[in-house]
């Protein structure tokens, strides 16, 4: 019983602030303007399958480009002497100490019709352009947005790898590319489920860059849960049931990701 | 074709500017077993890392089979290394650890789980094939880390203070299979310890390293009974070193008085270092020697006592199988053959280097 009085305060602050507004998110989604139960809204959801599907469909690819640009840079990393390698931790890091709206402002102006590269590419009598109001900027502000995040944490887990164990590798035959594949992938693993999950989640959900690189044609998830919070479309229970099932949604795209990390002891090294 | 499989030439080893290794010059036999020997922080995991190709030496040839291969990287090199601190693979299970090296070369699955049980028997864990590394105790880890190298049969296996982490018995066991399957599959060993005794009856020749310097190459016997210097003798096993003069070859004055002996060679009237064994030396009634002195201490060891007399101006340790009387008045007595005559070495590398190794 004494020890867990020390768990106490975490206890309320997870009862308050996330068991809590899980029930209410579940409530509203389950009851009408008149507070009686209905799965009418969680059904009226199907309807927003494309929208559902888009959404994955542009984390997904966010999620990945964000991988293959962040694993080389987090080795080519650990293989630098430590003062360099803070040095560039911080270079990585310095986008996210700006505000991220403004950040996000920024690629308006850079891809604008009138933008400046738009206008660069005029000086050599190329363009305009359309690059703004497209898929492909939306996926450019998620991985701008978001790849810190993908590289902080295989960082953080390569960067711990004992260097005799690359020794042993070379030791037993292993040229570098052979000891990247069979010894430094797999102990990175941890880092790469994490970096995803940190990339995927917030992706799958955000609003404000489809909002602004994406245009009105773009709609995501997180737009249409804004929607019917704040929007016009006023309608709270609606915007609960589509949280709800975007919750679920992610949970087990997470579950089956976990599977395949959960089961790496040894088996993913052939 | 050199019959040499490994040819050190002036190696220099320097880490901030200081000289880790000094000049080493050594040649290594094939299917040789060598042990470096010295105390801790000498330069003998360094000296395996340059065999190794994990470090460049600073300046110096390191020769494989006739052939320079500094800069060759460790991949390419037919040597492998059980390392100091294991380097285990954590991502891996007992068995995948041991079976990495075959696999790497493509050796058929079938071919490899013959060689991998052998291997498991060998170390004692036959049945620990599914553990993970990580559930495994720091000796178990040890006796991996042998198998994985081992297995692969390189020519030259490297191996740093392998059983250190193991207990007495066990250890002695390994000793023994280390030193059949070296015979065995005709690997050169090359082989660390700061235990003096495992060096002495495992290898056939014994590096004695202090400082970053080779202080002696030679058997095992050589090294026992010829210590080239205070630090070899000191090290290689509890000894009286006494300061001496040679007066003429074949005579020398100890604590101010002649004896015989049966070395030469060292010029006359030079001072010298002279080393008496704790066995060699017998005690007898002080009447009959021209040492003399009172027991300070018994201890016994098990096979033997050990004794502190003190002497005029030193204090003798002596080994027999009788004990003396604590406090009794007692001569020291050895013949000729027991006095080891060495080159004394400067004072205060001599001081300096005994009470390191005493620590
Ligand atoms: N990477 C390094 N950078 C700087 N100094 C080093 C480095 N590696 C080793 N040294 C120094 O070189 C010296 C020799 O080290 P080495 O590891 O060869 O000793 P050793 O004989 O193997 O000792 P031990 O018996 O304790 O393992 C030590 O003084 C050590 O501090
Ligand atoms: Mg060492």
């Amino acid at each position: 019983m004494k020890n867990k009085l020390p768990a106490a305060p975490y206890l309320v602050w997870m009862i308050v602030f996330i068991l809590v507004p899980l029930i209410m998110v579940a409530y509203f989604a389950f009851t009408d303007k008149d507070a009686h139960f209905t799965l009418d809204y969680v059904s009226n959801v199907a309807q927003y399958t494309p929208i559902f599907v888009r959404s994955i469909w542009l984390a997904l690819i966010s999620t990945v480009i964000c991988l293959f640009i962040a694993y080389p840079l987090a080795y080519i990393l650990i293989g630098m002497n430590t003062n360099i390698q803070s040095t560039m931790l911080m270079i990585v890091m310095l986008p996210m100490w700006m505000n991220f709206l403004l950040r996000t402002y920024a690629w308006m102006a850079l891809l604008g019709n009138n933008g400046l590269i738009n206008a660069l590419l005029g000086l050599v009598g190329l363009g305009p352009f359309k690059m703004l109001n497209t898929e492909g900027a939306v996926v450019l502000g998620m991985v701008y947005n978001y790849l810190p995040f993908m590289i902080l944490p295989i960082y953080s887990v390569m960067v711990k790898i004992d260097k005799s164990v690359l020794e042993a590798a070379a030791d037993l035959g292993c040229n570098p590319a052979k000891t990247m594949l069979k010894v430094v992938f797999p102990l990175s693993l941890p880092g790469v489920f994490s970096g995803i999950t940190m990339v995927f989640v917030p992706a799958i959900s955000t609003f404000i860059i489809s909002r602004m690189l994406g245009g009105g044609g773009n709609l995501l998830i997180g737009d249409l849960i804004e929607m019917q919070f704040l929007g016009n479309s006023y309608n709270i229970n609606l915007g609960a049931a589509i949280s709800l099932v975007l919750m679920v949604i992610v949970l087990l795209i997470m579950t089956i990701l976990n599977q395949f990390g959960a089961d790496d002891d040894g088996v993913m090294v052939i | 074709m050199s019959e040499n499989i490994i040819t050190l030439k002036d190696i220099v080893v320097e880490f901030d500017g200081e000289r880790i290794l000094d000049k080493i010059n050594l040649e290594i036999k094939d299917k040789e077993f060598v042990t470096f020997l010295g105390p801790s922080g000498c330069g003998k995991t360094t000296t395996l890392r340059i065999i190794g190709g994990f470090l460049e030496p600073d300046s110096g040839d390191v020769m494989f089979d006739g052939q320079r291969i500094n800069g060759v990287p460790p991949y390419k090199r037919n040597i492998n290394t059980v390392f100091q601190r294991y380097a285990l693979f954590p991502h891996l299970n007992v068995y995948d650890n041991i079976a990495f090296g075959l696999r790497i070369k493509k050796m058929p699955e079938k071919a490899i789980s013959k060689r991998v049980a052998e291997m498991l028997k060998l170390v004692n864990l036959v049945g620990y094939e599914k553990r993970s590394i990580t559930r495994l105790s720091g000796g178990q880890q040890q006796r991996v880390a042998i198998a994985r190298a081992l297995v692969n049969h390189p020519k030259v296996l490297l191996l740093d203070e392998p059983l250190g982490a193991l207990d007495l018995k066990l250890r002695k066991e390994m000793q023994i299979e280390l030193k059949r399957i070296q015979e065995q599959l005709e690997i050169t060993f090359i082989y660390v310890t700061h235990d003096q005794e495992e060096a002495l009856t495992m290898s056939d020749t014994v590096v004695v390293m202090n400082g970053g310097k080779i202080q002696q190459i030679g058997s095992p016997v050589d090294i026992y009974n010829e210590p080239t210097n205070a630090f070899v003798a000191d090290f290689i096993g509890e000894s009286n070193i006494l300061r001496g003069l040679m007066i003429r070859d074949r005579l020398v004055e100890i604590a101010g008085n002649e004896f015989e002996c049966v070395d030469s060679g060292f010029g006359e009237n030079t001072p010298v270092d002279i080393v008496i064994r704790p066995e060699d030396i017998t005690l007898v009634p002080p009447s009959e020697s021209k040492l003399n002195g009172i027991v300070e201490s018994v201890i016994f060891k098990g096979v033997h006592y050990e004794m502190l007399i003190e002497g005029y101006d030193f204090q003798w340790i002596v080994h027999s199988t009788k004990a003396a009387e604590k406090g009794a008045s007692v001569g020291i007595s050895f013949t000729p053959d027991d006095i080891h005559i060495m080159h004394r070495m400067k004072d205060d590398d001599v001081k300096e280097e005994i009470a390191e190794n005493e620590e």
